[in-house]
């Protein structure tokens, strides 16, 4: 039982969990849904091996990119094969823990797992249900605080993406080409600079840690656009899982050939 | 009566814990004294909060030209002339270093380009000379002052082991009696607000620093604290009060919606470019500048626009003129049946500023009308009227040390009286809290350091005081009146009666009234227990208000002039042979004053000789003139 | 335009209280506290602390329909006017009367918090600090310590034993402001880890969403206070750039 209840310590002895009339369970609710959703369909398209690659385009989706498995299609692994290609092992291996890794350890993400899996709290001011409760200071939790390196693979992730979506423009034929696939990809690559940068982390380590901006202009100037883009810290959370699973579904379906691609110039 | 009551005994206990009773208590115990500090409401939480343009002080950063003796001679010109000389003089040569010593406290104020404290322009200052912080440099210093006392306690405790062994905060506790022996100050009784049981202090030294007595109005600026407890406690020790009449109404508080009533709207509005209009549109400031600022002040829009961007060259708008002016001019617009829907006038900020610039430099009055009235002042004027904000008057008090006609017994901030004269500019008042709660410490410091043998608190004493706090208890069996009811009445007296302009039959209504709520006051009963129990607080505090309502509306009576906050529809001009003159009050009983005229103490004639002749005879009468430097000159 | 509404309010202390119903009468533009004092008038008993009524001592702090709030900065007009208000006591802290509660557990943290330390070699009126510098201090120092984030923090609201090791955010933010200080010489980093818990924080954000200044606690405080103690505890890259550069800190 929580203390709010519990009213131990001369609190006031009221009994409700909470007292709030509005739907405070609402966001956590859709959080969950959203999560949820998300990770079941990624965790399918990791292990399906299969539409993941346009190749006459050149389109490779980012849940496949950098694509390391000897499974993977030849002009589809840009950066070699070298991972034994088993039903268990995306093909993507090396990179997909970290940016799992980079957005489970997000202040963004932190904030809406824990308020809507772990109800810690559910909504503010509604008692959570946990009798304990000690919050990141040891491990697993502690964990947390590694942060940083995530984002600096992330970083370098970021890159290889860019590079997927530069390269898309070249055809299988060498020649130059423009489809609907190309926008998606260029727009989701976008997000995702715009995801990464806005990173606390980042604003931290790109100046948020100096005392004095006076004596740093230049630092102070991109902490400046970091911090303005990290008040947006939580859209681009949502709009790039959605832009990952748009890109990867678009790519999946004309790899499939369910639709083909809406092509613009070649 | 068998209860215990709880003992303390400190060297200095200071009532108060606004701005100048902080800064008494850290000179207090930086001079070696264990200190007492005692608040009616939490610690960090007094009225100090509330200030928001700044605090005044001559540091120069932002225009050099601007030293104490400029800054001294704008105090005197604000007060008429009828400031106590000496404190105005202190306060304008100290202020400096007290702000300076808040940095090493911790306060961190707006900066200029070359990382000095940015300083801004503020009514009634030639200069720009407002230390500040965005528009909340009231929190700001009450947070720096608290935080230092942390940091004394950090030290003992380092020391000791014990956090409150050298200085501690008695908070939520009112102080009802002071305890004398032989007429020196023994002590101090009063409450625990949380619990309503009973509190001795047995000291040889007290600080009053309780701040004002706007509660007694209807429409104030003030809190529910400022119920003028240290002037009242001083007058029943045997203390005097002087200067009751003035009462400072800012021009600009809130009129809507009436729940906000009264609510402070910064003069940095007007300081920042803020234009005030009547119902027709007309910027009406124009027609309202006194003969005597005629020279300061801008005569056209045109060059009070540009002053904003070149203050060297340019007189300053009518807006910035001193708040008592700008209070009865808007008071007289209303009047005429030109104010705004609500009955004030309407202060435009928003066609003035880019919205931006609104919120960068007036974050607080944005919140605080989108939060409180649902008025975007970006988008919309402002709707705004005179407000009971400063009372002027206070314990008379010797400048150097603070200590008032009772040995022992000192005052310091608003109330103390003096330092502003007649009325007190902007910003002077954080100024004044800072430097002579600081001269208050150590004040009592050395009183105490002088002192053979303490004072012994009398029991008798002690019983009569818990036999009084206890009154409305008993009362209440008598069926004695709500004590909400009878503040209600009170407030609407004076508000109606002694309000911002002011007439004999008035008044002597109002003197009549008062004689009739004394006989309330005095029988209010209340219910319910002693445990954090608002209307038995308020009915003790209520006999506190009362008395400092008699010495105001009795000054008031008795000052036949018209001079800053205090202006008298039958005596409507500024008479020089009452310049001179100060009303001194002592309390008769509980609810009686007694007043007699005094003899202000003439100016030292180098501080005299800061001023020119010209203007000094606008205030002086010709004999008080002859130890000037030009009258020295002419008979040489 | 004045209409009815039932106020439902914490009457009582804390072995005996109960929530009771009381009509008001509300007009327009007041605010919850203006309700209250209304109702003082027929109670004069409720105990309610209260000061500036204008949201800017912190005093009124309680829970309006379940949320933390300043009473002088919830308008009525929010409500709808056949809604039940239900006026409680913060939740968190020990119950005196009322609406009153016990918030000494905030002062007792905020003398933990070791105060500025200045350097040694300025004297008062040599300080010089630059506008950008001060900034972000400066928006820490807007608190007006109403604790209604130490109120809402789950960390101490839903468990009571963690009021020993953990300062809760509004001091935690403090030592974020002193950090963040251009002048402050103290060490805090990891005093803010160890001493303050700010590993308890788990930023889940209440406390941002409660803060009537709009401060930003979590995102401009607390979280830069985490990748600062990351930088001093959990970073060999800033450890190793530091040996190698023997670079005093920024």
């Amino acid at each position: 039982m929580s203390s709010t209840t519990d009213a131990s310590a001369g609190r006031a002895q009221i009994t409700a969990r909470t007292l709030r009339t509005d739907r405070w369970w609402l966001p956590p609710l859709l959080n969950f849904a959203g999560l949820v959703a998300w990770v079941a369909y990624a965790t399918v398209r990791a292990f399906l091996q299969r539409d993941y690659f346009v190749a006459e385009y050149n389109y490779l989706t980012p849940f496949y990119s950098p694509c390391f498995s000897n499974g993977c299609i030849e002009e589809a692994a840009h950066f070699g094969r070298f991972l034994p290609d088993v039903w268990f092992l995306p093909y993507a291996a090396l990179t997909l823990p970290f940016l799992l890794f980079f957005r489970l350890t997000c202040y963004y993400y932190r904030k809406a797992y824990y308020r809507a899996f772990w109800l810690s709290p559910p909504a503010c001011a509604v008692a959570e249900p946990h009798r304990k409760y000690t919050g990141e200071t040891r491990f697993p939790l502690l964990g947390q605080n590694l942060h940083r390196y995530f984002f600096y693979a992330a970083v370098i992730i970021s890159v290889i993406n860019t590079y997927d979506a530069v390269i898309s423009f070249v055809k299988h034929d060498g020649s130059f080409g423009l489809g609907l696939g190309n926008l998606i990809l260029v727009a989701n690559v976008v997000l995702l600079w715009a995801y990464t940068l806005s990173c606390h982390s980042c604003r931290s380590i790109i100046g948020g840690r100096l005392n004095h901006f006076s004596k740093h202009p230049v630092r102070f100037a991109l902490w400046g656009y970091v911090s303005r883009l990290n008040t947006k810290h939580m859209q681009l959370a949502w709009t790039t899982l959605a832009s990952l699973a748009i890109t990867d579904f678009y790519i999946m379906a004309v790899s499939a050939g369910w639709f083909s691609d809406l092509r613009i110039v070649g | 009566m068998t209860e215990t009551i709880e003992t303390h005994e400190y060297d200095v206990v200071v009532i108060g814990a606004g701005g100048a009773g902080l800064r008494a208590a850290i000179e207090a115990r930086a001079q070696g004294k264990r200190t007492a500090i005692i608040s009616k409401s939490l610690f960090g939480k007094a009225h100090t909060v509330m200030a928001e343009g700044g605090c005044a002080a001559a540091m120069g950063n932002v225009n050099p030209n601007d030293n104490w003796q400029v800054h001294y001679r704008d105090t005197m010109r604000g007060g008429k002339f009828l400031n106590n000389w000496r404190m105005a003089e202190l306060h304008a040569k100290e202020a400096p270093d007290r702000v300076w010593e808040l940095e090493t406290y911790g306060a961190l104020f707006d900066r200029t380009k070359d990382g000095k404290i940015s300083q801004r322009n503020f009514g009634g200052h030639s200069y720009p000379r407002l230390a500040h912080v965005g528009d909340r440099t009231g929190l700001e210093m009450i947070r720096t002052l608290q935080q230092k006392i942390v940091s004394l306690q950090q030290e003992d405790f380092a020391a000791t082991g014990d956090y409150e062994d050298r200085i501690r905060v008695f908070h939520e506790t009112t102080i009802t009696d002071l305890f004398t022996s032989d007429g020196r100050i023994a002590g101090a009784f009063g409450y625990y607000r949380a619990t309503g049981a009973f509190v001795r202090f047995d000291a040889p030294a007290v600080v009053l620093a309780t701040g004002g007595i706007g509660k007694s109005y209807q429409v104030t600026s003030n809190s529910w604290e400022y119920t003028g407890d240290g002037h009242a406690l001083a007058l029943r020790a045997g203390a005097t009060l002087i200067n009751m009449e003035f009462l400072q109404f800012h021009p600009t508080g809130m009129v809507w919606p009436p729940s906000v009533k009264g609510i402070l709207v910064t003069e940095s509005v007007r300081g920042d470019g803020g234009v005030l209009r009547n119902s027709e549109g007309k910027r009406f400031m124009f027609e309202y500048i006194p003969d005597v600022f005629k020279e300061q002040y801008a005569t056209t829009e045109e060059e009070g626009d540009r002053w904003y961007t070149d203050a060297d060259n340019n007189r300053r708008p009518p807006e910035l003129l001193p708040r008592d002016e700008v209070a009865r001019a808007i008071n007289s617009e209303v009047k005429a049946g030109r104010g705004s829907p609500h009955g004030g006038v309407f202060l435009d900020i928003a066609s003035r500023l880019k919205p931006e610039e609104i919120q960068k430099r007036l974050p607080s009055m944005y919140h605080q009308f989108k939060e409180l009235a649902d008025v975007d002042i970006t988008k919309e004027p402002m709707e705004v009227g005179p407000t009971c904000h400063y009372v002027m008057g206070g314990v008379e008090v010797e400048p150097d040390t603070g200590m008032s006609k009772v040995p022992g017994l000192f005052a310091a901030g608003e109330c103390s009286g003096g330092m502003h004269g007649s009325n007190r500019l902007g910003g002077n008042s954080l100024s004044d809290l800072i430097v002579f709660g600081r001269r208050a410490g150590l004040g009592a410091a050395e009183y105490i350091d002088g002192l053979a043998a303490r004072p012994a608190v009398k029991e008798a004493d002690v019983a009569v005081a818990q036999e009084r706090a206890l009154l409305p208890f008993a009362s209440a069996e008598k069926g004695g009146e709500n004590p909400f009811v009878v503040q209600l009445e009170l407030q609407k007296t004076m508000n109606e009666l002694v309000g911002i302009i002011r007439k004999a039959e008035e008044m002597e209504a109002a003197l009549k009234a008062l004689q009739d709520i004394a006989t309330k006051a005095r029988t209010v009963g209340v219910t319910g227990g002693r445990a954090f129990n608002p209307g038995w607080h308020l009915a003790l505090d209520l006999r506190n208000m009362l008395l400092v309502s008699l010495c105001v509306a009795k000054a008031a009576l008795e000052r036949q002039e018209s001079r800053g906050g205090h202006t008298r529809d039958d005596f409507p001009v500024m008479d020089s042979d009452w310049r001179h003159v100060l009303l001194v009050l002592s309390a008769l009983g509980e609810d009686d004053v007694n007043l007699v005229r005094q003899e202000q103490v003439p100016m030292r004639p180098e501080l005299l000789d800061l001023f020119e002749m010209d203007e000094l005879k606008k205030y002086y009468t010709g004999d008080e003139l002859g130890g000037h430097r030009a009258d020295q000159g002419a008979k040489a | 335009m004045t209409h009815d509404q039932v106020f439902r309010v914490w009457r009582g202390d804390s072995v005996d209280g109960e929530l009771i119903d009381y009509p008001v009468a509300v007009n327009e533009g007041e605010v919850v506290l203006d309700i209250i004092h209304r109702l003082q008038q027929t109670e004069p008993d409720l105990a309610v602390r209260w000061n500036c009524k204008a949201g800017k001592c912190g005093s009124c702090s309680m829970e309006i329909n379940g949320r933390p709030r300043l009473a002088c900065m919830t308008r009525m007009s929010t409500f709808d006017e056949t809604e039940t208000i239900t006026i409680t006591p913060l939740r968190t802290f020990p119950l005196v009367r009322d609406l009153v509660t016990d918030v000494s557990f905030n002062y007792e943290k905020a003398r933990e918090v070791p105060s500025f330390a200045p350097p040694a070699d300025l004297g008062p009126g040599e300080y010089r600090m630059q506008q950008v510098d001060v900034e972000r201090s400066q928006e820490f120092r807007k608190c007006i310590e109403c604790y209604l984030c130490q109120n809402t923090c789950h960390v101490v609201r839903d468990h009571e034993e963690n009021k020993e090791s953990f300062s809760g955010p509004r001091y935690l933010m403090r030592i974020a402001e002193l950090d963040m200080h251009p002048l402050d010489v103290a060490d805090r980093q990891k005093e803010a880890q160890e001493e303050h818990g700010l590993g308890f924080c788990n930023i889940t954000k209440c406390c941002t969403e409660v803060c009537p200044e709009h401060i930003k606690i979590t995102d401009n405080a607390l979280i830069p206070l985490k990748e600062r103690v990351v930088d001093r505890k959990y970073d060999p890259l800033v450890w190793l750039g530091s040996k190698i550069f023997k670079r005093a800190g920024a």
